[in-house]
């Protein structure tokens, strides 16, 4: 899926040990900005995105051709203001969007790596994004925000990197992968592996696409990101283009319609691969398991200003998981807001037009800056 | 900013560490930190108010005093401040045991319920005080547990909680109350506010 054009891209000169015990060299990481990097270089703000997105966080996406994956937060006035901070976005390692990843040539075979990728984490891809502070000669990130998987990017920076940044946004994620959230990703992997075209993840070489299975395992992620009174009230039993039941198994209901789509569009742009490495760290992912069970460890060194968001109607990754780094974070007396946004939107409403979560998010911002 | 904040305020030193239970939209917590350069946190029920809040750039989380406060370590905050939101609670003992763990000290402050006005309307009237501190109709009243300025001074005794003051509001004055002028205080102030430790 990777097209040279359009994409800015840092060779990482320095070897990054990962999780595996692997160690990569000279690996590209992918990245887009937005704004303009101020001279006392104090206006940064690191995004990081979920399973799917990539570093193209708005405006159009030169590859994709749609808005960016966080249109509604990110741009001119909005939310996080480009016209104030200076928005760096990376495709994680293990991506598909010039980062190194899966669909990158294995220098010993000659094609692609497939799964003779190394298994990486959520550890590892925030180390590898580290490397663009170096890069921009950033000192210290203004802030570090991200959903879903993106937040939980945020927790292992903050972790990791414990005075690099002055406020840290975790939205609608997790400090460790629920035995559910493994669930629904195996069964996104089992699609894709049941794919006759997937052969073994060696796809490329034998040119063929497990277009069918990853489309099942994006339809199935995708009920995860909505909520049930999102999808009753949107597609209810509404049929689709038909005044009756068809009595056969084609797409009756506009939501079996909807998803199917949902399905075709993705797999146009995301390479099956990549999907089973990004899910396989975010079920990796278990930051207090890091610190021998204590979460709160994992923040004891860093003097950063924390704010929390959850949604009510996020099922995926609910309130009380978000809630439980806010217990840590006050179980050290770390300076930390917390709120629950109303929503219908499920999972997805990081993603959308929610403006109680936008207003927050900017306020939270612009009054952390003047303070700054 | 009403005379109770102003009152609190004057109770607490500068630079301190201070949680607002139940902050609401933060007018306290904004006077604090501009004034006292307090380190100040907030905890408020309310999405609203917890909005308003963060426009003020204000450090909140939205939960629930009576489930929430036992996220904060023992002493963790040099005061711990409860503004007219004890009655409102199932359990008021537990919250100020909650209260007086979480802090070093605890400002309490309680609307009256001996002042003369509502036992005035009970006795006239014969239905349930409405008051300017009280302006609910007994079903709808957020307030399940409301008691008098003696009650609680009684109730803090019992407990073996040190009180280092006590203060009587009505209007716009502030008085002492003591063991002495209970009664009276008891009477003429609509609300009390309470400097306690354990």
């Amino acid at each position: 899926m990777n097209t040279e054009n359009n994409i800015k891209t840092l060779i990482v000169k320095k070897p990054l040990k990962l999780d595996c015990g692997k160690t990569i060299n000279e690996f590209p990481i992918a990245y887009e900005t937005y704004g303009s990097l101020n001279k006392k270089k104090d206006n940064a703000i690191l995004v990081f995105h979920a399973l799917t997105g990539d570093q193209f966080v708005t405006g159009l996406n030169p590859i994709t051709k749609k808005d960016g994956w966080w249109s509604y937060a990110v741009g001119p006035d909005k939310a996080i203001d480009t016209k104030k901070y200076f928005v760096i976005c990376a495709n994680v390692i293990g991506g598909c969007m010039g980062s190194f990843g899966p669909s990158h040539e294995d220098p010993n075979t000659g094609t692609a790596f497939g799964t003779n990728f190394p298994v990486i984490t959520i550890n590892d891809m925030v180390n590898a994004q580290y490397n663009l502070l170096d890069h921009f000669g950033i000192n210290k990130l203004f802030s570090i925000a991200g959903g879903s998987m993106g937040g939980m990017q945020v927790l292992q920076f903050i972790s990791n990197f414990p005075d690099k940044a002055k406020t840290v946004i975790p939205i609608a994620c997790t400090s460790s992968h629920s035995a559910q959230n493994i669930a629904f990703n195996e069964l996104g992997r089992q699609a894709i592996a049941a794919d006759s075209n997937w052969k073994n993840g060696n796809y490329s070489s034998a040119g063929t696409i497990p277009n069918k299975g990853l489309a099942v395992a994006r339809m199935a992620a995708h009920i995860t990101y909505l909520s049930k009174k999102g999808l009753q009230e949107k597609f209810g039993r509404k049929l689709q283009e038909r005044e009756d039941l068809k009595f056969g198994f084609d797409a009756d209901f506009q939501i079996e319609s909807y998803l199917r789509y949902q399905g075709s569009v993705f797999v146009d742009r995301f390479d099956a691969n990549s999907y089973l490495y990004i899910t396989r760290a975010m079920d990796y992912f278990d930051l207090a398991k890091q610190f021998k069970g204590n979460l709160a460890d994992a923040f004891r060194a860093a003097k950063a200003k924390f704010f929390i968001i959850s949604f009510t109607s996020d099922w995926l990754y609910p309130t009380q998981e978000n809630k439980d780094i806010v217990i840590a974070l006050n179980s050290i007396g770390a300076d930390v807001g917390f709120v629950e946004i109303e929503s219908d939107k499920g999972h997805d409403s990081f993603l959308l037009d929610v403006p109680d979560f936008l207003g927050a998010l900017k306020n939270f911002l612009d009054k952390s800056y003047i303070e700054n | 900013m009403k005379n109770e904040f102003q009152v609190i305020a004057k109770l607490i030193e500068k630079e301190k560490k201070v949680l607002d239970v139940g902050c609401g939209d933060g007018i306290l917590m904004d006077f604090l930190k501009t004034n006292k350069k307090t380190n100040i946190r907030g905890l408020e029920i309310s999405k609203n108010k917890v909005q308003e809040c963060i426009a003020k750039g204000l450090t909140v989380i939205e939960g629930n005093a009576e489930k929430d406060l036992k996220q904060f370590p023992d002493k963790s905050f040099d005061y711990v401040v409860l503004s007219q939101t004890l009655q409102a609670f199932l359990d008021p003992e537990l919250v100020i045991n909650e209260l007086l763990r979480v802090g070093k000290k605890a400002i309490v402050t309680i609307p009256n319920f001996g002042y003369w006005r509502i036992r005035l309307d009970l006795l006239l009237k014969g239905t349930m005080p409405i008051t300017k501190t009280l302006p609910d109709e007994w079903y709808n009243t957020p307030n399940i547990h409301m008691c008098s300025i003696k009650d609680f001074f009684h109730f803090v005794k019992s407990r073996d909680i040190k009180i280092f003051k006590s203060l009587a509001i009505n209007n716009q004055n502030v008085s002492i109350i003591n063991n002495k002028n209970l009664a009276i205080k008891n009477f003429f102030a609509d609300l009390g506010i309470f400097l306690i430790e354990k």
